[in-house]
């Protein structure tokens, strides 16, 4: 994965390229709002990391005029504005997704690939499947093997937005936006509760568990065999 | 600046000198015009008499020649506050009337013209200044003269009774209109002056200073009543600030006083990679920590100064009640608490939707966090917590009640203070600022957290106006 990081603070920038070339990626820095617009253009990019304040040009209109040149690659937004209204703004300016500071490098790794493989992903399919596991997302019908599992409401909306991003991790905090819609911190960490739940349902009676814990950044669910 | 000078500056006085100026100058037009027309007037009545005396002696001598003429004039001339008149021949001598000591060359022509005379029976020489008169020379058939004319003292009298009484009452207009320019702006500089003095101490720090009142209520009145509302606030959120600063330097030294510890204990002890490791996560987990307490205290900040109420919408107070139950329900049902939500009617309310599900959130999180902490259940009360929305004449609940230890009704209100966590929980993770937030939004939406005995436990209840904060600066 290609990534370009448009961040001023050259500390925390250098932190990230390096971080994200441990891990396997390609990641290119740019110091100011103008150069990350000229290096967006021009490059082929999978994944824009952006901060919002931004020398010459803030991270808002960089986006914007990207959108406005039909470049749609996904973009997120790194800000130390944390409120709800200003992740609306950011959505709002075409970014993919918004992240304030501080972040754990985790949260913004778990992020960034679940953008990177956004598009032309799981989207359309209307059933999911992992190893045994089929969620069908017209019926709502959920099986494992033979046995079918019924699932609360919103185990189901957990259980489909961790199938869609099968693979992927996926932090507490992702869960909390996109399956309850809620953006705040809740103090103790009722996540797991609600994962260890939908683990009992999904994987209790079966010898291969699907649903794992990834210590220190979130969840995944994986095919453990391949 | 002098007292004086002062007075001259104020916008009242500088309105009043330009009211009294246009208003004087209105009057002396005003006044002069009527001077004038007056003695137009008098005037015309002087030309039309003479007129009509000129016709009716040129009659005479028309009937009766010369001599009757002189007959009637005589007669004329002797009556009391006569006209004047004179006949003379085509040489200038006097044949008849009662004017003489005209200046030479009168007679010579026809027409009006206004002259110095003196009666015939005034001695000469006498005082008195001689008269004035408008007068008119007539020519006479066979070459005789005759003048006929009236006295203008009546009319120049007349004439500067009113040009004086015109001066006097611009005169008083003007200093009657200073003299209650100064005294009203006098007034209002007197009251500006205290309103001043009084900001001039707030401003040197004294915050408890309000501007003073005169009860009339007028528009300074109002002003100063507005005005001291707002020192109100100003008041409050600087007292939130300092109690902010305080509470920060008490609690989050605490957290950051760990983190050190850690690390400079990891560096003193820790031999194995492993060792390493664990203390860099202790680490990040103590940042962490550190990082929500402060995400809470913005969030509470910004609740306070009122930002969010740009965002404030419609939404359904039971759905969130149901939603956060939900949320919640499986971390109590762990720690062998039973969770019921009772929100079966729509409860609509004007607010900030995430705001408040934050705040109800913290009520359960604080609920099931308590209820957990209380060892050996109270006497055949089993731990339950209810989360329950409903809608009242105009506001809505949002109500959380458990059975934990509850708070002693003199601790309730300093619950509610940012980082107060009384003494029981001090041991309990988390940053103590749930309750404050819950009140910080209660607050932004004009309307309360009431902490009440749950017989046993603590209920709190979030109460909302149903149409939003009331948006007026009151």
């Amino acid at each position: 994965m290609r990534l370009l990081i448009i961040e001023d603070d050259r500390d925390a920038a250098d932190y990230l390229v390096k971080a994200f070339r441990e891990v396997g990626h390609v990641a290119d820095a740019a110091k100011d709002g103008e150069d990350g617009l000229a290096m967006a253009l021009d490059g082929a990019y999978d994944v824009l990391i952006v901060d919002r304040m931004l020398p010459k040009l803030d991270g808002l209109s960089l986006i914007g005029t990207l959108r406005s040149r039909k470049i749609e690659t996904p973009a997120l937004i790194l800000s130390a504005l944390g409120q709800v209204d200003d992740r609306v703004k950011g959505l709002r300016a075409g970014g993919d997704d918004y992240l304030p500071k501080p972040y754990s490098f985790s949260e913004l790794l778990a992020r960034v690939e679940v953008l990177a493989r956004r598009r032309g992903a799981r989207n359309e399919e209307t059933v999911l499947r992992v190893a045994d596991l089929e969620l069908d997302r017209l019926s709502h019908q959920v099986r494992r093997g033979a046995d079918e599992i019924t699932l609360q409401p919103r185990e189901f909306r957990l259980l489909e937005y961790l199938m869609k991003h099968a693979g992927q991790v996926v932090t507490r905090t992702m869960l909390l936006e996109n399956v309850w819609d809620y953006h705040f911190d809740p103090q103790t960490n009722v996540i797991d509760v609600h994962i260890s739940r939908l683990r009992s349902k999904i994987d209790k009676n079966f010898s291969q568990p699907l649903l794992h814990t990834i210590r220190g950044a979130g969840y995944m669910v994986r095919d453990g065999a391949r | 600046m002098t007292a004086l000078g002062k007075l001259f500056r104020t916008t009242t006085f500088k309105l009043t000198l330009v009211y009294l100026t246009v208003f004087a100058l209105f009057a002396a037009f005003l006044l002069g015009y009527f001077a004038l027309n007056t003695r137009r007037l008098v005037t015309e009545q002087i030309t039309d008499t003479v007129n009509a005396e000129i016709t009716g002696l040129s009659e005479q001598y028309r009937l009766g020649g010369i001599r009757r003429l002189v007959i009637v004039v005589d007669g004329r001339a002797r009556r009391p506050g006569s006209s004047l008149y004179l006949v003379t021949t085509h040489a200038g001598e006097a044949l008849a009337g009662n004017v003489t000591a005209l200046p030479p060359g009168t007679l010579d022509k026809a027409g009006w013209l206004e002259t110095d005379y003196r009666r015939l029976d005034e001695t000469e020489g006498s005082d008195r200044p001689e008269h004035q008169a408008l007068v008119r020379v007539f020519l006479l058939p066979g070459g005789f003269r005759l003048l006929v004319g009236r006295d203008l003292e009546e009319r120049e009298r007349l004439y500067h009774i009113v040009l004086s009484a015109g001066r006097w009452s611009v005169g008083i207009v003007i200093v009657l209109g200073l003299a209650g320019g100064l005294f009203v702006t006098r007034r209002v500089l007197r009251r500006v002056d205290a309103m001043t003095e009084t900001s001039r101490t707030i401003m040197g720090g004294d915050l408890g200073g309000r501007l003073p009142i005169a009860g009339t209520g007028d528009e300074i009145d109002r002003l100063a009543e507005n005005l001291n509302v707002m020192l109100e606030r100003i008041e409050a959120l600087m007292n939130g600030l300092k109690e902010v600063s305080d509470n920060i330097a008490h609690d989050l030294k605490t957290p950051l006083t760990r983190l050190r510890n850690r690390a400079e204990q990891a560096l003193r002890t820790a031999r194995t990679e492993a060792e390493y490791r664990a203390a860099l996560e202790g680490t990040i987990d103590e940042s962490d920590g550190l990082i929500s307490t402060f995400n809470a205290l913005l969030m509470i900040a910004r609740a306070e100064s009122g930002q969010a109420r740009d965002d404030m919408k419609e939404f359904d107070a039971a759905e969130i009640a149901n939603d956060i139950g939900e949320l919640y329900e499986p971390l109590a049902e762990e720690k062998g608490i039973a969770l019921k939500v009772d929100a079966a009617n729509a409860a609509p309310v004007t607010g900030n939707r995430e705001l408040v599900s934050q705040a109800l959130a913290n009520l359960v999180d604080n609920a099931i966090k308590y209820t957990s902490l209380r060892s050996e259940p109270a006497e055949g009360v089993a731990p339950e917590i209810l989360v329950r929305a409903q809608s009242e004449a105009d506001r809505v609940l949002l109500t959380v009640a458990d059975r934990g230890p509850g708070i002693p009704e003199a601790d309730r209100g300093r619950a509610v203070e940012r980082f107060v966590r009384l003494e029981q929980s001090r041991s309990q993770p988390g940053s103590g600022l749930g309750l404050s937030l819950a009140a910080a939004v209660a607050r932004l939406h004009g309307g309360e957290l009431i902490l009440a005995d749950n017989a046993p436990g603590l209920k709190c209840m979030i109460a909302l106006p149903r149409g939003g904060p009331v948006q007026s600066g009151g």
